[in-house]
Parts: C-alpha cells; structure tokens; sequence
C-alpha cells in the first residue's frame, strides 16, 4: 500500500522560505519548503481564510509541486489571505531556494490585455509600489494614476529580490491596471539587466532605470530588451525611462536623453542627487536648480518627457499642490507619487487651469477664423500669433478634452 | 433545565428558526411591516415615593450593596450600557461581585458589548452567567459560535431593544447605569466630569422599565444635576466609586474617519453617488453611523455643501470632530446624537442647544408612534456581506463566525436611501454572495451597494436607476460584481455547520428573522 515515491532531485537547500507574514501583513503568505526523500507532500496551513479556501490553497501547492516535480516535502504557509496569484508567486519564489530550476509557473495573463501605453502618452502621476508587498498592488489602479511602478529596486530588500522578481512578473501578469502604463523600476545595473527576463514577456510597458549615468547603460538595458524580445512572438513596446540621481547623471544628461528611441522621459531622483552632492534637500530646491532645469532641457530637445521627483511629505497637501505649480512651471510634464492620496494633487495641478484653457481657445478660435477667411496671418487683438503657439493652444485644448474638462465639441457649440 | 431552544420553523424570508427561546415563545419573522401585535406595553411595579430617603438620598457605599438591596438572585436579567464602549468598567464588576456571592444563571443585557468584556467568559462558563441578550462581539461571538454559552444567545438592535423591553420580551430585573455625573437623588447624564462620555441615550428604557435602578458615578454633585438625561425619579440607589469608564476608549477603527486611501475611494464615491443621485441639497438629512468608511462620507458631503453653499437640515448618528465641525460652521442645522463617538461630540453636545441626544425610543423603537428613522433622507451603513437579493449580513462573517452586534443597522434600513458602501472583497473574501450567511436585513430596504470595482442599485429602486442614468458612475448589476470577487478571489467554500442553533436573530418588530448555527472548534 505504500505508494511514496522516492525523491532523485538535487536540493541546493534544505530549507526555503518566501513571502511575507505576521504583525500587520495582509493579502500576503509565508511559505517555507522543505523536501526530503520519502513521505510525500505535508501541508501545514494557517490561514485566516482556511474554511473558505483552504480546499484550493491545498490543491494550488500541490498542482505547483506537481509542476517542479517535487513529490515529497514538508510546506508550511502561514497565510493573511492572499490571493492566488500571491501564493503562486511565494511557492515559486521558495521551490526556487531548494532547486535548481529554468522553469517557470506562469498563471495564466490577465484577460485585460489592452495596451495603456504610447510615446508620448500623459505622465502626469506615477505611483510607486513596493515590489514585494502584495496588498498595495491590489486596488492600486483604482486611485487612478497614469502609471504604476512596481519598485525592485530601493523599497526591496536585497535578500528578497528573487521572491520580489516573481511576485512582480505574476502581479503583471494577473492584476487589472485599468488605464494605467505598468511600470517597473529595475534594480541598479547590472543586477537590473538580469531582473528584465522577469518583466518583458509579461507586459511591462516600461522600464525605469535608477541611478543612470551613461547612455551606454540605457542601451545595454535596450539590447537585452530586444534579446529578450526575439524570443517572443507577439511582442509589445517597452519604454526606458532614466532616473538621474546623480552629478554624473547630470553632466551626462543630453547623451542619455538622445540615446535611443525607446527612452520616452527621463526622470530625476532627488535624495540621491543631494546626497551625491553632499547637500541637504531643501523645500525651495535652490540645490537642485540647475539639475532640474538641465533635465528638463534635455528632454525637450530630445523631444521626449522630464519628470520630476516625488514629494515625500504625504500628509502635506498644500505642500505637494506648490511643489507641482513650481515643477510645471519649469517645465516639467509629471511627477513620482509614493501614496495614492498624492495622485489627484499632481493630475488637477498638471492639468491646464481655467486661465490657459481660455486663453488656448481664444488663439484656436482666432486661428480657424483666420483659415476661413484664407488669412496667412493670425492675429489676437492687436498682437500676431506665431504658428507654435497655434500648436502650443492646440495641445492644451487636446489635454482638456483627454481629462474632460472642456467638451469635444467645444468648438462647435459657441454661439457664434 | 431549560431548552436553548425548539420548534423550529422556516420563516416567511425562508430562514429555519426556533419559535421557543430559552423556554420563551418567539414569533418567526412575518416580512417587513406584517408583525403588529396587540396588548398593553409591559410595566414594572409600582412605586412609592414613601419607601424612599425622604431627603432624596439615595446613596449607598458600595455597587456591593446596590447590588444587594435590589435583591439580586439566581436568574434575573441584569444590564448595562455601552456609552464607554471598549472603555467599560461597570458590567465585569458586577458580575465579579454576582460570582462572589454565588448567584447563578444570570442573564446579560447589554446594549452593546466590547472586547473588554472577554473577561466575562470566565462566568459564562462557571454558570455565573446563562447568556447573553444583546450583542456579542470578537471573543464573546466566538465562544457563542462554538455553542459554548448555556443558554441561547439572543441578538437585537438598538431600536430592538427598546422595543423588547416595552413589549416585556426583555425584563430587566436590575439596571446598572454608569453615568459622568450624578446627584445623590439619581438625577445624572454623561457631559460633566472628567470622564464625560456624552448622551445617556440607551439607558432610557431601563431606567423607565428596569425592576430596579442603580446610577454609578465617579462624580457625584449637589442635586440638582443637569441637565437630566436620566431622572433620579426612576432611580432606586446610586453609588459612588473612583472611575466609571475610560472616555479615551470610545474612539476606535469604527468610531474615527478611515484614513485607508481604498476607504477615502469608496467614501468618495458614495457621495458622487448621493449628488448625481440628487440627494444632497438643501435642507437634506443624512446618517452617519458607526465605521470608518460611513463617517468619511460625511465629511465628503460637508465638502460638497461647501463647494455648494448648501447646508444639511439635521445628521444622526454618532458625533465625532467632523459632525461637530459642520454644525458649528453652518453647514448642519442639528446633530440628533444616538452615541457620541469622540470628545469633541461630547464638548458640543454640553454646550450647543443644536446638538441633541436622542435614544432609541425617539430614533429607532417599533412600538413608537413613529420614529425618526424613516425621516432620514440617505443612511451610510456597512455589512460583512450583501447577496444577489441585497439581504444583508451583519453578525457573522463568510465563515461563519459570529463576531459583531446589530448596533442600529437594522433600524436605520428604513431611511429613504440605503447605501452600503464596501469593499468587494477583504484579503480573499468576497463581500458580495450568492446568499448571505446569516440574514439581517431584509434586501427590499437596501437601495445600493457601492465597491471600488463598481456601484450596483436595487431594481426595486427604479426613481434612483432613473436619476442617475447617463452620469460617468460606474454602475453595474450585483451579479456582475459577484462575478468580479469570484474572478479575483475564487468561489469559497461553504463553512460547515453543525445541526444546532446557537444564537437568534431577532427583527426590529421582536420576531426571528434568522438563527445562528453552530461551528465546531
């Protein structure tokens, strides 16, 4: 009667442990493997949804062990009630700690597979999101930012980056985005160039590289991008992003700007620019002036984006509302946000107030009754305007109708 | 001994219920609206103001000797308050001092327990205490849920209450209330002294129908102490002790604004819903009841008037800093106070004749020639579950577990607009399901359900599905939002239930509308 099946793997550790419990962790598991030769799977689960789900945690681990070919080991999870696409990622994440293993257990991709993403599209808001802490990613689109960045880099522990790759690709995988660009910052290179194989085939639209430097960086990231690409058949677009942290990055900003044609924006992170410069960081930012104003240069005549850098005062709404007026009117085209109240501060302040959008019709208008009339020359009042500014009014009026301030038909329905 | 219970029937919403309750007949819920029953309202026994301290006097050293002179024996009902919420410090005293002179199979009726009395499990189990009628919450629901409790627990809400009491479903042999300040004659309310809680509400009707009144008081004043909210006329004994409760305790995760930003997006799209719906204008009413969610709401409507420059007719609910905030603004006629929710209500409610206390008998009771409920014009409420049919749970949780009170969500169901803004499911548990666990609330009074994923409207509410037709809300049918949870979550299974009622569910009319069914540890 016994039917216990002797092991014949390889196990690089007798132990492996993944995932997150205890304290205040919600929507997120611990799982702890530990294989042996004989005596088949034993599943020790705590969890707070055990009546409602512990059918389908029990055969989830099984069907994974299945996969990895592990027939006996002890697995203990300690579960907050994650979500299925948690406790994959922990058990992959802790399977990889004892063996040695190319395969990878994918569930299957979200259904909503729509593309939010194009060169040029708004970047008013980015929210950050710690790479391995399951229950922020969950509800975050929800707040409405024009991207999310799932975050490898700073908010991960170096010892959990594995677990933090995994939980990321299946959080892309598996998570509604609704409108928003998915976004992932890379760890700084060259660990970063090994967390793209994680990402690409699973519909990252864009890739935020810290602490850049060079532009010999961004196309090393950009070359193993296209390798990664060649493998799959239907590949979509990936953005590079920059971060600039530092004087380096700074002097080096115009190459990096131009270096290829799948950098959209180029962002600045401040704590480390100051650090790197040995200054404190200030409210006015006098220190980081010329830094600002050299990437915002740069991305304009790249033709491409300048993002500025978050404001981590959260509580702090009026001090967040100045620090987006002083950003736009630098120049700037979005700012990082690292809490979702944040996010309709920065979209309502980017966004073209009552005054420009007047303004911008009163140009558009004058225009297209210039057109009418087979005028080569516009004219406000007493002053002539000059094609860019046509094009400048045209934009806004664009932007106002994309966030519907103003109607489509806007034009139309004056009462002539 | 007596039965917990027997006689099980299915009711006219389809749930299985006993129709005898600790030896007592119960009416199985009729629908809502059918149960009218006739007879005259209960009354204690009559009194004579010649057995009492001509002086007015009524004080006695110790709660011991309350205790004592009102003859407390084996079987008899006693209660308390929950005006202190987590910060009690009267019901565990009483029953210490029960255990200490050897009375059993008492029976407590509070009007709302708190985690602070887990400490009474102890007596649940010596045989100190038969059971509870009221509420029972975290530890307590636990133990009752494992069918531990030696008699059958019964559940009612605030207006319930009331109502059980003036029908004499509910005699309370003995009330014991603690009170912020109080006169030798009894005369006491919750707005003075250091530990000032605020309105006395859910005492009235004890200390209108108790067998017998004691008012505890950490601050005792020269008659007369005002204003009254209870009348020393009801009052038998009161006593003087070092601290009656812990005001610091009232404010918790249900009594404080949330500050989870998913909350604040549910809170906000609420109120998006109540203005496009056409609710607040003018002169509108709301409820504000307890939750971190409901209260945010209400101060997202306080930004709308604003915006508007419109101003509320009355709130209800519990006061908190933001109630306090519109009404001394100008945003908010008067504040009806059921509870007070933190010391900022406790500070206008002493000061501002605008802010009222009202009880259960002028908000929530049955047997009332009406009551205020019904003029409410939208109530914010929670729910651990909402089924297809929009019957909603408020006890038990998906797994079965009693863990909550009724509070005055029942009653509050019969304001014109029932909104019930939730989350569609908490970690992996879906919120919206086939058939709630445990039935509280009727679906015909719940009018729509708001998640972060979708806002779905009852189809009876067809003037509401009208109005907001065409708007950019997201609205959606309560199948396709359970559909949503499934896809995210996964189908749970079903808790598996043991073959014996632990606790009744009792309707705002006194008939049972739902039984709670044992789990096994």
């Amino acid at each position: 009667m016994n039917n216990q099946i002797k092991s014949k793997v390889n196990f690089k550790k007798s132990i492996g442990t993944a995932g997150n419990s205890g304290g205040k962790i919600r929507s997120d598991c611990q799982v702890t493997i530990e294989p042996s030769d004989s005596g088949g799977i034993v599943i020790d689960l705590k969890s707070k949804v055990k009546e409602l789900f512990g059918i389908d945690i029990h055969s989830q681990i099984n069907e994974i062990l299945g996969f990895y070919a592990i027939p006996n080991a002890r697995i203990t999870i300690n579960d907050s009630g994650a979500l299925p696409w948690v406790i994959a990622a922990r058990m992959e994440a802790a399977v990889h700690e004892v063996i040695e293993t190319e395969k990878t257990w994918l569930l299957p991709a979200h259904n909503n597979k729509t593309q939010q993403t194009a060169f040029d599209r708004r970047r008013f808001s980015r929210l950050y999101l710690p790479g391995n802490s399951p229950s922020l990613m969950i509800n975050a689109f929800l707040h409405k930012p024009d991207g999310l960045i799932l975050d490898l880099e700073d908010s991960v522990a170096p010892e959990k980056k594995m677990e933090a790759r995994i939980l990321v690709r299946n959080a892309l995988r598996a998570l509604d985005f609704g409108r928003t660009e998915r976004m992932v910052r890379i760890n700084q290179l060259p660990a970063g160039l090994d967390d793209l194989s994680w990402l690409i085939p699973h519909g990252v639209n864009l890739i935020l590289l810290p602490k850049c430097e060079t532009a010999s960086q961004v196309l090393e990231v950009k070359e193993r991008i296209d390798k990664i690409q060649n493998q799959y058949p239907d590949k979509c677009e990936v953005w590079i992003m920059p971060i600039i942290e530092s004087a380096k990055g700074v002097v080096n900003v115009n190459s990096i700007a131009s270096t290829s044609p799948s950098v959209v924006a180029l962002a600045i992170g401040l704590e480390d620019f100051t650090a790197d410069l040995g200054v404190r960081r200030t409210a006015e930012g006098a220190e980081s002036l010329y830094a600002r104003s050299a990437l915002v240069i740069a991305a304009r005549a790249a033709g491409i984006q300048a993002i500025d850098s978050v404001f981590s005062d959260v509580d702090d709404m009026d001090g967040l509302r100045t620090n987006v007026l002083r950003s736009r009117s630098m120049g700037f085209d979005g700012m990082g946000c690292i809490h979702p109240r944040q996010i309709s501060v920065i979209n309502e302040n980017f966004a073209p107030d009552t005054e420009e959008i007047e303004k911008a019709k009163k140009i558009v208008i004058a225009f297209k009754e210039a057109q009418a009339k087979g005028l080569g020359v516009v004219a406000l009042g007493s002053k002539m305007i000059d094609p860019p500014v046509v094009k400048r009014a045209q934009k806004t009026i664009d932007l106002a109708i994309e966030l519907s301030i103003i109607d489509n038909n806007w034009y139309e329905n004056i009462s002539l | 001994m007596t039965k917990k219970y027997d006689k099980l029937v299915t009711n006219a919403a389809g749930r299985l219920v006993p129709t005898v309750i600790n030896g007592q007949g119960a009416i199985p819920f009729m629908g809502v609206g059918q149960f009218k029953p006739i007879g005259h309202r209960y009354g204690p026994a009559i009194s004579s103001c010649a057995d009492y301290p001509d002086d007015g006097n009524k004080l006695v050293p110790t709660l011991r000797d309350a205790l004592e002179m009102c003859g407390l024996k084996d079987g008899m009902t006693i209660s308390t308050h929950h005006h202190f919420r987590d910060g009690d410090l009267i019901a565990n005293q009483i029953f210490d001092i029960a255990h200490d002179l050897g009375v059993k199979n008492l029976v407590w009726a509070p009007s709302a327990s708190f985690p602070c009395h887990e400490y009474l499990i102890k007596y649940l189990e010596d045989g100190t205490i038969n059971r509870i009628e009221g509420s029972m919450n975290g530890p307590l629901g636990k133990f009752t849920s494992f069918g531990k409790m030696s008699g059958l627990a019964v559940l009612r809400s605030h207006g319930g209450r009331y109502q059980a009491i003036q029908d004499g479903e509910l005699k309370i042999d003995i009330t014991v209330i603690g009170a912020t300040c109080c006169d030798p004659f009894g005369n006491a309310n919750g707005l003075n002294g250091t530990s000032a809680s605020g309105g006395l509400g859910f005492a009235l009707a004890d200390s209108q129908y108790a067998g017998k009144v004691v008012v505890v008081t950490d601050n005792l004043v020269d008659f007369p102490c005002v204003p009254w909210q209870i009348q020393g006329n009801y009052v038998d004994y009161t006593v003087l002790v070092d601290k009656v409760g812990i005001p610091e305790k009232i404010v918790s995760g249900t009594t404080q604004i949330t500050k989870s930003p998913d909350r604040l997006l549910l809170a906000e799209m609420t109120a998006r819903f109540c203005d496009v719906a056409g609710i607040i204008k003018d002169g509108f009413s709301f409820q504000a009841g307890a939750g971190g969610t409901a209260l945010a709401v209400g101060d997202f409507f306080y930004k709308i008037m604003k915006e508007r420059g419109i101003k509320a007719r009355f709130a209800r609910g519990g006061s908190n800093l933001y109630l306090v905030k519109m009404l001394e603004e100008g945003y908010l006629d008067f504040i009806l106070d059921g509870q007070t929710f933190d010391l900022h209500g406790v500070r206008s409610m002493a000061v501002n004749p605008n802010h009222l206390m009202t009880t259960p008998f002028t908000s929530y009771n049955y047997h009332g020639k009406g009551n205020f409920a019904g003029l409410v014009d939208v109530a914010i409420l929670g729910a651990t579950e909402i089924d297809l049919d929009f019957n909603g749970n408020v006890v038990t949780h998906s797994d079965g577990y009693l863990l909550h009170g009724i509070g005055g969500w029942q009653n509050c169901l019969f304001s014109k607009t029932v909104i019930i803004p939730i989350p569609l499911f908490r970690d992996r548990i879906p919120v919206i399901v086939d058939k709630v666990t445990t039935l509280c609330g009727p679906g015909e009074l719940i009018d729509v359900i708001v998640t972060e994923r979708g806002i779905c409207i009852n189809p009876l509410r067809t003037d509401l599905i009208e109005k907001v037709q065409g708007s950019d809300l997201p609205l959606v049918s309560i199948k396709e939002l359970k559909e949503e949870a499934e896809k995210i979550c996964g189908i749970p299974q079903k808790p598996e239930f043991l073959n014996e009622v632990v606790a009744a569910i009792k309707w705002v009319d006194g008939t049972v509308i739902d039984a709670v069914w044992k789990l096994s540890e």
